[in-house]
């Protein structure tokens, strides 16, 4: 029998690493969404976040917070010069040359990091405040998970609230929903790709950081979990940030879950589920039906 | 009786499918290095089987048009198929051993090609990549069958046509074998590409939406080609495995798939020879630079699939077949 401590163990530990697969996946999806470009290289914008993170805080003097602070906005920025030098001439262009440039630029994130920081994990320390465990009244648990859980959902408000009640936010939904109409109404799609773009590769650098505990941070991460985002963003639904979130915290918990009491075998079953799923709604849990 | 053959559009239709002198180039120079390089032919064998592999591909993408990024699937499945079939002692004779593996490759082809060309885009995108790790993780699972990570080696691969042994040391057989095995694959792709079915796959490919509008039941043939994609790519596979003795889950990765997509579009894709002169070009390549320097390597790879990508798109003959025409006003796209 399984108590329901564990229950509640294995909800909590699996909705933490659901909030870091929404804050990695939710720029992607978005991204996708509005711009139909398959960006293979989501998890090396993660990736280089993390990385940044991590090093601020051992070189350079950063807390965990302003750390993350700085991640955020080095990588956004760098991902904007990205996106309007590269990215942005291959809109609209075959899929097939969008995978190639991605998987390039996987690639030459990879080999840069290994040349200039090394092939190793990088460990990036918690704060005193966050290690340790922390009582919930039926059970301990550890500090850090809370506190991401409590990271994503406050998050996934803010997201919410700037999709839903913002300006820019409902530019962004109608380009979604119709690229072709939210031109011609006047809406600058251009920069509304950039800052979309990235604002997601930001969120990404985020979750790298904030991932870093339990994901670990070196080279091969670009594309050891693209495969995990990238399933996250389909069974979301492209270009939908609730769906994202519910679709992260599925298989946040199916994964923990599995990992837990089907040592072996569990990511298999996580594939067939996803394929099952994508037969089923080939737009994903949440997506709208194409039009 | 319609117009004859006096237009010059309809004779350079009729005659596309001529063979050319040039062709022969190719051959010519797999048996040269037979001769030239007795020591190297190891090299040469994973060389012929990576165009082989790269063949295969060239078939789905190149002419269908599917992207995928699974292709090593079928690789893996062909290759396991000989090294389970080698190791139980069930099936050791080399050339009904690749018909096994073809019709096991192109089983799980002809499966998952039914249910993922119902999609498109992004969604048979992930499809083919959950696939392929699907059965990574099942080869991975199945550890009393497949060895699990270790992988099956010291394969007992019985001598081709019952004369010539595989010698590990001395790869002259396998060198040869692969040499006709992808003669004899490239000769049917070709006559397949120029073939009413290759047309039409051409035709699926520029526009799905008027095939359907002329009636051309468009995913039968995406299907069939996906299978006869997926049979061919499990014979690379399965003769990759007897010419190693040697299988392992590495067939079946994410970076094997992505590797011969590289290779393809660095030779260029939908035009059958890209194959070879990409995987000429890479394993040569990959051959002196990444044993030497592996990160500058991949440094190096990255920068040459995003200038792909974005300035030549149709890789090396692309290049070759745009300086051979008059400069062309800029396209737009």
């Amino acid at each position: 029998m399984i108590a329901g401590v564990d229950i509640a163990s294995m909800l909590l530990g699996g909705v933490a690493a659901g909030m870091v697969l929404f804050i990695v996946s939710v720029g992607l999806s978005v991204t996708m969404g509005l711009m139909g470009f398959v960006n293979l290289a989501h998890g090396g914008f993660a990736m280089l976040g993390g990385y940044a993170i991590a090093l601020a805080m051992k070189h350079w003097g950063f807390g965990f917070v302003s750390a993350l602070v700085f991640g955020f906005v080095v990588t956004a920025a760098a991902s904007a010069v990205l996106e309007r030098l590269l990215y942005a001439r291959l809109y609209g262009a075959d899929e097939l040359d969008q995978v190639l440039f991605t998987i390039g630029l996987v690639f030459m994130i990879i080999a840069s990091v290994t040349l200039l920081i090394g092939p190793e994990n990088q460990p990036l320390a918690l704060p005193s405040f966050l290690r340790g465990q922390i009582n919930l009244g039926i059970i301990q648990y550890r500090a850090y998970s809370v506190v991401l859980i409590a990271i994503g959902i406050v998050i996934v408000g803010a997201l919410w609230l700037g999709f839903e009640r913002t300006r820019l936010g409902a530019q962004i939904r109608a380009a979604v929903d119709n690229r072709r109409m939210a031109e011609s109404l006047g809406i600058n799609i251009a920069r509304l790709f950039t800052i979309t773009f990235a604002f997601g590769s930001g969120m990404a650098a985020l979750g790298g950081g904030l991932g870093a505990e339990f994901l670990g941070l070196d080279p091969q991460y670009a594309l050891k979990y693209l495969v995990y985002f990238l399933i996250v963003v389909a069974v979301g639904g492209l270009g939908r940030v609730t769906g994202v979130f519910y679709a992260a915290l599925l298989i946040g918990v199916l994964d923990f879950a599995l990992k837990k009491y089907v040592p072996q075998g569990g990511t298999a079953f996580i594939y067939a589920l996803t394929i099952l799923l994508l037969l089923w709604r080939p737009q994903g849990l949440f997506g709208a039906k194409a039009t | 009786m319609t117009e004859p053959l006096d237009h010059p559009a309809a004779r350079a239709l009729a005659e596309r499918h001529r063979l050319r002198p040039w062709e022969a180039i190719p051959w010519l120079l797999a048996l040269g290095f037979y001769f030239a390089f007795p020591k190297h032919l190891g090299f040469g064998t994973e060389l012929l089987v990576t165009v082989l592999f790269a063949l295969s591909l060239d078939l789905v993408l190149g002419y269908a048009g599917i992207v995928t990024l699974g292709q090593a699937a079928f690789f893996g499945a062909g290759a396991y198929t000989v090294g389970i079939l080698a190791k139980q002692g069930i099936w050791t004779e080399p050339i009904t051993g690749l018909i096994l593996a073809a019709l096991v490759a192109a089983a799980v082809g002809l499966g998952s090609g039914l249910v993922l060309l119902r999609t498109q885009g992004l969604t048979l995108l992930m499809l083919t990549l959950c696939t392929m790790a699907l059965l990574e993780e099942a080869a991975n699972l199945a550890h009393d069958y497949t060895g699990g990570f270790d992988g099956l080696d010291s394969l007992p691969i019985a001598p081709l046509l019952g004369r010539f042994e595989f010698n590990p040391l001395y790869p002259t057989t396998q060198y040869l074998y692969v040499l006709v095995v992808l003669f004899v694959c490239f000769v049917f792709v070709r006559t397949l590409v120029y073939s009413p079915f290759g047309q039409s796959l051409r035709g699926i490919r520029e526009n799905m939406l008027r095939m359907h509008a002329v009636g051309a039941p468009v995913r039968g043939r995406l299907v069939l080609c996906y299978t006869l994609s997926a049979a061919i790519a499990g014979i690379a596979g399965g003769i990759w495995a007897q010419a190693n003795a040697y299988v392992n889950l590495g067939t079946l990765g994410l970076d094997r798939a992505a590797t011969v997509l590289i290779i393809l579009v660095l030779g260029g894709h939908g035009r059958l020879y890209g194959a070879f002169i990409g995987a000429v070009a890479y394993m040569v390549l990959s051959h002196f630079l990444a044993k030497i320097y592996p990160t500058a390597w991949q440094l190096g790879l990255g920068l040459l699939l995003v200038v792909i990508a974005l300035f030549a798109r149709n890789g090396i003959l692309g290049i070759v077949a745009a300086l051979g025409r008059r400069p062309a006003p800029r396209a737009t796209s």
